[in-house]
């Protein structure tokens, strides 16, 4: 890890609003380690009560699909009507299915 | 390898279609550029904003006004936070863009040149400033670019408490003693061009905003969010009972809408290049705040460094 002060790493902070519920991208931020970078996230994404459990991950850690690929990789779910409920046409005696 | 031109198509019929653009979709150099000039810009605002109001924490009237004050600066530090880190995801690094407003090539909100004299001024700086800039930031939450739509979200989430402190303040004072509402009158005196300088220029001489509304950067033009400020702004001031010092100032039945005077242009012109009453003072604060910081992020940075190593020998010996 880099000494110099200057450049502390990106972590991107994910935050659990409250129980139940998944942990969500807020934001992101800079810290010199993960302990900082979760005492900083609990200052900067959580002055109201907004969180009950934070997450913090080096930026450079996320490995993400690009934005080329966006078409290849998700356009041909487009034409699987057939994985969606309304595809299929059931008379109407049939209720709640 | 996908052609300029159909990325340029691509980006285009996102804006038309009011879809946002993400940090790694495809942008216009001018449009990045636009961005990160507009997003540092606010969040230097953001971070020198706590520079005239922390000069009355120690001088808050009350317990409780003191930590109403601290908990309003500490906000302001956190959004300027949230737009530093919105601004990174367009390929700029913090150090640059803070050693930009530190060496003086960066603007800020020329709001925060004017001193703050009388406690009154933080009653008018909640009501008014916070009230313009709030005007300002929400058509913002709407704005094209999706992280900086994102931080604005939270940004006038959190904003809307900065109005109401300040103007129940102005309240208070205009509800005490003669001498305290002549207080709150004069910081209205002195606050009230100043804030609608925030707008910017009138339309006709604003270089940035045509591109910007086509881009769905910006989605009201200055004159027409100063509108609405006066508007709302002039009920407020009767209800407190205070007098708005312009002359001119008179509601238009055929427009709906106040007329108000001209604004000195020329005193705008001078805060923003420089030479409004407190430019050298605010820079020069921030920048010792920094140099002083200096220790702390060394310290922080040999720590992690120490743990890190003592890690990494551990996991050798395992």
């Amino acid at each position: 890890m880099s000494t110099k002060p200057n450049d502390w790493p990106l972590w991107e902070v994910f935050v659990r609003s409250r129980q139940g519920l998944s942990h969500r991208h807020v934001g992101s931020l800079h810290a010199a380690d993960a302990e900082m970078a979760l005492s900083n996230a609990r200052d900067v994404y959580t002055r109201r009560q907004e969180g009950t459990s934070i997450w913090v991950v080096r930026a450079q850690d996320i490995t993400a699909t690009s934005p080329d690929e966006k078409d290849m990789l998700f356009d041909p779910a487009n034409d699987k009507v057939y994985r969606h409920p309304t595809f299929y046409d059931l008379p109407d005696e049939v209720k709640n299915m | 390898m996908v052609q300029e031109m159909d990325l340029l198509k691509r980006f285009d019929a996102y804006i038309d279609s009011d879809q946002k653009i993400e940090a790694k979709d495809w942008m216009p150099d001018a449009y990045r550029k636009t961005l990160i000039r507009q997003i540092s810009q606010h969040a230097h605002s953001e971070i020198i904003g706590m520079l005239p109001e922390g000069n009355w924490i120690t001088r808050a009237p009350s317990l409780q006004r003191k930590a109403i004050l601290l908990a309003k600066v500490q906000d302001e530090a956190g959004h300027g936070l949230y737009l530093y880190s919105a601004a990174e995801t367009l390929g700029v690094n913090r150090e640059e863009l803070l050693d930009a407003l530190h060496k003086g090539k960066a603007k800020y909100s020329s709001i925060f040149n004017y001193p703050t004299l009388t406690w009154a001024d933080m009653g008018a700086i909640g009501w008014l400033v916070d009230g313009a800039a709030i005007m300002n930031q929400v058509p913002l939450c709407k704005c094209s670019y999706g992280p900086y739509a994102r931080a604005m979200v939270r940004v006038c989430k959190e904003e809307s408490f900065h109005q109401r402190q300040g103007f129940q303040i102005m309240l208070n004072l205009c509800n005490g003693t003669k001498e305290q509402k002549e207080m709150a009158q004069d910081a209205l005196n002195r606050w009230w061009w100043p804030s609608l300088m925030m707008f910017g220029p009138n339309d006709e001489s604003s270089m940035h905003s045509a591109q910007s509304m086509k881009w769905k950067i910006k989605r009201f033009s200055n004159d027409e969010l100063r509108q609405r400020f006066v508007d709302m702004s002039v009920p407020q001031a009767e209800l407190l009972g205070l007098t708005i010092p312009d002359e001119q100032l008179k509601w238009n039945e055929a427009t709906g809408h106040y007329d108000f005077g001209p604004i000195d242009w020329s005193e705008f012109e001078a805060v923003v290049s420089g030479n409004g009453p407190c430019n050298r003072e605010r820079l020069a604060t921030r920048v010792k705040a920094h140099e002083n910081g200096e220790w702390v992020r060394a310290a922080a940075a040999a720590h992690a460094a120490k743990v890190a190593k003592r890690k990494s020998l551990k996991t050798d010996a395992a």
